[in-house]
């Protein structure tokens, strides 16, 4: 689904996204007074972009990590993260 | 069921239990079996991030502002989403400078700075005590409504006697634990595994109880989520909290956003447990995810439990603050309840234990060590058992602060709600931002920088939050905050310059983060850094740059070959080999290239080299083929000092150099001067030499015309002796010429320096050249001499001969017929101009400057008869730069030629000219 080595781009890409997403602008699309399933719509939105986010996350370090492991045992260089295992360096 | 005791007991219990855990951890990690070196103990870990504000807190402000608790948990998700830049960063970096606290950090990126350690540590705890207060402050609040159960009654610890409130007691036995955790050992890392595991297991019961409370309220209390909202939207009142509204509510939401993404890494505990006791940067990976659902799931039930407690309790006579104890116990749980007080018990025992021990480690290291080191009197530096020390001072601190911290719920926190108390905390830890991100992103930023940002924004933080607070307390005028100081309203502490509308929290905010990061860039471009802080920045900024060789460094092993290689770069091979040798002799044993290098031989080798390069520099070399990390960062900065001096001593090499270099240019000029004027000197020899001969050979011939033909007639005789004289005075004439020139361009002759009236001078010369005119008819002289020349200061024979000389040459190249001769005098800009213009032959441009030159005459001197010494007018050029004057020629060929000189006039008369035109214009 994803090119390898985008982690880092993909994580960057991510923090934007999250920053827009919990910030008034267009949090404020949600801010009604009605009810989505039941939940306030302000809620609904806040917690399933939030469980969203942790799992694109999860799915964007892991996903990498999972690809080191069937390679078999790790390469000493990579211990630090140096090399392909895991996002990039900062 | 519920008694006081029953209570206590299984609180004891409870923290028996966690010491138990601690222990178990500290024993592990004391056999090499670490039970923390896995990625979902530090996640956990680093939930210590969740208060007993997080536990009864966010319910009570979700009672009174809505959603508006959340901020504070998506702030540490978005920053956790780029965690593996930002705090991986910061965690090798605190690896590499072997970093206990944000202190240590901190001051070591800003060049080791023992004056912003301090600060920092300052910071840290007068802003933190409010954050310790708070939780001591939640479990004596909880511990005093389960004791009343199954009655609901808010506890009113206003009138409580001090020794009987729980609060104390509470203080105290977190202060035992703190130090039973956290200072058992002094440990070189700073590492407490045994506490980082507790820490753990408090994470998982907070979040278990919380999560047991919410699933009563909401599945157990009312079917779902649904009808609690369901409920809440009927009531009415309750519909705003579905709401965030407002501009101020809208601030709030981004300040406390930024706040939270700051206070996750900056927070002296989370620092603590995010960098201090990580022990792998790889389980942060795993963190990056894990701890953002963490604060998801115990975020979940935040809402219902605060809409069922509003439904619960719709009178307001229970603080909303205690609704996760409250709801179980009104619906008759007491298991649910103590299961609740335990879950905030561990939220807040959590936070204490593991923010005390940062801050006595920041106290410890960064504060009272540095003083008691710089004390000399104590010779602390000389003692042996510091450790004991260190641990004394740790376990002070640690009693002190949570003392402080109850001080300070006893005297201000009644006035507040939990979160409030927390936010003002957040507020001060926030002003660790600005250094930290400068310290790993920017290498510009310096320690005067660091220091007037953090300076700045602490004073602003206790202006606008740290004094209000002091005043709503009563300790300063409430005016204060209502009316501003001394009723100045524009520096009133929540509306700073009028900056109105908003929260305290976001109002502080905002202005502490202008302030600290306008003076932390302003002063950082205004400054410099000395040496030790730029190589902290580059280290800090580019430390993943270096550190790819560095972690390979790190692990790999030396082998005696490697030794031997160093040691032969600085000994030499033989001498290397013949030290081995010795070693092999000495200790007995076989060394083999490839063979692991042990300790000794290391010692060994380390020992031979710092023989050649100094202990030091051995140290580091030895370093760096052992590749193992450099201990002690002194010595690293010790060879780069000694590196810099090189710089300077080799900048002043360069400097000699460019000296010599000059030196040089100007010899090679001086001897190219020197070449110059050798060949000048033959060619005056060679041309005096001809011109002398020319003379001499006329008279030697001549002479013995007449000594071998005795019978020449009288008047052939009469005509050569009269040749053989000519030519002798001409002789005589160049010899005395070439004498005069020599000796005035050796500075020999004697100048009569006097001032003269030019008229007198140029009469005088005329006089001279009359006999000339006397045997030319044909030239006519005419003489234009201004009026009342001013005097000039100049020797009268030398300056006659100048103008003796010009008359004469101009009479010599005169025109043969209608010859005239134009001599006119006058003053020229302070100086006496004289022009002898002549209508002769002319003198051709590319001669005019070569006449000047000595025996150079216009035209062919070979073909024609030379007309003169050739020396008159170097002689005359010689006597007028002597004067302080020049002479020039300006001529076309074949219509004449004019040759000026000028003559400063004498300074008496410039000045008498002078004032007499002031005079002038004055009437």
């Amino acid at each position: 689904m994803l090119r390898p080595g985008r982690t880092r781009e993909l994580l960057i890409a991510l923090f934007l996204l999250g920053a827009l997403v919990f910030a008034p602008p267009l949090l404020l699309i949600f801010n009604k007074a009605t009810r989505f399933l039941g939940i306030p719509a302000l809620y609904f939105y806040l917690f399933a972009v939030w469980a969203a986010l942790i799992a694109l996350v999860a799915l964007a370090v892991e996903r990498r990590h999972a690809d080191d492991d069937e390679a078999g045992p790790e390469m000493p260089s990579r211990e630090h993260g140096q090399v392909t295992g895991g996002p990039t360096d900062a | 069921m519920l008694s006081g005791p029953v209570i206590i007991t299984v609180a004891l219990l409870y923290l028996c239990l966690l010491f138990a855990i601690a222990y178990y951890g500290d024993k592990r990690a004391d056999q090499g079996r670490s039970l923390i070196a896995n990625p979902t103990i530090y996640a956990l870990s680093i939930a210590v991030y969740c208060t007993s504000w997080t536990f009864y807190g966010s319910v009570g402000r979700a009672a009174s502002t809505g959603v508006d608790f959340l901020p504070i948990y998506l702030g540490p998700t978005l920053t956790f989403i780029v965690a593996w830049f930002v705090i991986r960063k910061i965690i090798r970096i605190s690896k590499v400078n072997r970093t206990t606290s944000i202190a240590d950090f901190i001051a070591s990126r800003y060049g080791k700075s023992f004056a912003l350690g301090g600060l920092v540590t300052i910071i840290a705890v007068v802003g933190i005590l409010p954050y310790i207060s708070l939780q001591l402050k939640a479990i004596s609040t909880s511990f005093s409504v389960l004791l009343h159960y199954p009655e609901i009654v808010m506890p009113s610890t206003s009138s409580t006697v001090f020794l009987h409130d729980t609060g104390l007691y509470v203080a105290l036995i977190m202060a035992l634990f703190a130090i039973l955790f956290g200072t058992r050992h002094i440990d070189a890392s700073e590492q407490h595994e045994g506490m980082v595991a507790a820490i753990a297991f408090e994470s998982v019961v907070k979040l278990v109880a919380f999560l047991a409370v919410g699933l009563f309220v909401t599945f157990g209390l009312y079917g779902g989520f649904g009808e609690i909202f369901a409920q809440a939207e009927a009531s009415g009142a309750l519909r705003r909290l579905f709401t965030i509204d407002g501009v101020a509510a809208h601030t709030s939401w981004i300040t406390l956003t930024l706040l939270a993404m700051g206070a996750i890494v900056v927070l002296p505990r989370q620092f603590q447990v995010l960098v201090v006791e990580n022990v792998d940067e790889r389980h942060l990976r795993k963190a990056m995810w894990l701890f953002p659902l963490y604060l998801l799931l115990i975020n979940i039930f935040v809402l219902p439990i605060a809409f069922a407690g509003l439904l619960l309790f719709p009178g307001g006579g229970v603080d909303a603050d205690t609704f996760v104890l409250a709801v179980p116990m009104k619906e008759q749980q007491p298991m649910l309840a103590l299961i609740a007080f335990i879950g905030g018990l561990s939220a807040a025992t959590g936070m204490i234990i593991v923010e005390t021990i940062a801050l006595a480690t920041m106290v410890c290291n960064d504060l009272v060590m540095p003083l008691l080191l710089r004390v000399g009197r104590l010779h602390l530096s000389d003692r042996r058992d510091l450790a004991s020390i260190l641990l004394m001072i740790r376990r002070a601190t640690i009693i002190l602060v949570v003392l402080l911290g109850y001080a300070y719920v006893r005297l201000i926190g009644e006035s507040y709600a939990l979160v409030t108390i927390g936010l003002v905390s957040f507020a001060a830890a926030m002003q660790f931002v600005p250094a930290i991100v400068g310290a790993i992103y920017w290498k510009g930023a310096t320690k005067a920088g660091a220091l007037a940002g953090l300076t700045g924004g602490f004073l602003v933080w206790i202006y606008t939050l740290l004094l209000p607070s002091f005043a709503r307390s009563g300790w300063i005028s409430q005016s204060f905050v209502e009316d501003g100081p001394l009723g100045v309203a524009l520096l009133k502490p929540y509306a700073l310059f009028g900056l109105e509308g908003l929260d305290p929290i976001s109002h502080a905010t905002i202005w502490t983060m202008l302030v600290n990061g306008g003076l932390l860039v302003g002063v950082s471009l205004m400054t410099s850094q000395s040496v030790i802080e730029r190589s902290q920045a580059v280290q800090f900024v580019d430390i993943f740059k270096r550190t790819a060789e560095a972690a390979r460094v790190w692990r790999g092993r030396a082998t005696i070959g490697d030794l031997r290689q160093l040691l032969g770069r600085f000994i030499g091979e033989a001498r290397a080999n013949a030290a081995f040798a010795r070693f092999e002799r000495e200790s007995q044993r076989d060394l083999h290239d490839r063979g692991p290098a042990d300790s000794d031989i290391v010692s060994y080798s380390e020992r031979q080299l710092a023989g050649a390069i100094g202990a030091a520099s051995a140290r580091i070399m030895v370093a760096s083929v052992l590749r193992e990390e450099m201990h002690d960062i002194d010595q690293v900065m010790q060879i780069l000092d000694e590196a810099s001096q090189l710089v300077v001593y080799s900048r002043q090499l360069e400097q000699k150099s460019r000296e010599l270099e000059a030196a040089t240019t100007e010899l090679r000029a001086a001897n190219e001067r020197l070449k110059e004027l050798d060949k000048l000197k033959d060619d005056f020899v060679a041309t005096v030499s001809h011109e002398v001969r020319t003379p001499l050979t006329s008279i030697r011939s001549f002479s013995e015309i007449l000594r071998d033909n005795p019978d020449l007639d009288q008047e052939q005789r009469q005509e050569f002796v009269s040749i053989i004289v000519q030519e002798s005075e001409r002789l005589s004439r160049l010899i005395n010429d070439i004498l005069d020139l020599a000796k005035m361009e050796a500075g020999t002759s004697e100048w009569h320096m006097a001032d003269l009236a030019p008229r007198a001078v140029i009469e005088q010369a005329l006089a001279a050249t009359a006999g000339l005119f006397a045997k030319a008819h044909h030239i006519s002289l005419e003489t234009r001499i201004a009026a009342d020349l001013p005097p000039i200061r100049a020797d009268a024979d030398r300056l006659t001969q100048v103008i003796v000389n010009l008359i004469s040459n101009a009479v010599k190249f005169c025109a043969q017929k209608d010859g005239r001769i134009e001599l006119e005098a006058w003053q020229d800009a302070g100086f006496l101009r004289v022009d002898v213009k002549d209508n002769g032959i002319g003198i051709a441009k590319a001669d005019q400057q070569r006449i000047f030159e000595r025996f150079q005459q216009a035209g062919n001197i070979l073909t024609d008869k030379p007309q003169g010494t050739g020396l008159g007018l170097p002689i005359s050029r010689q006597i007028l730069q002597r004067f302080g004057g020049d002479i020039w020629v300006e001529s076309e060929l074949g219509k004449g030629a004019t040759f000026s000189f000028r003559v400063p006039l004498s300074r008496s008369a410039a000045e008498g000219a002078v004032t007499f035109e002031r005079e002038v214009a004055v009437d």
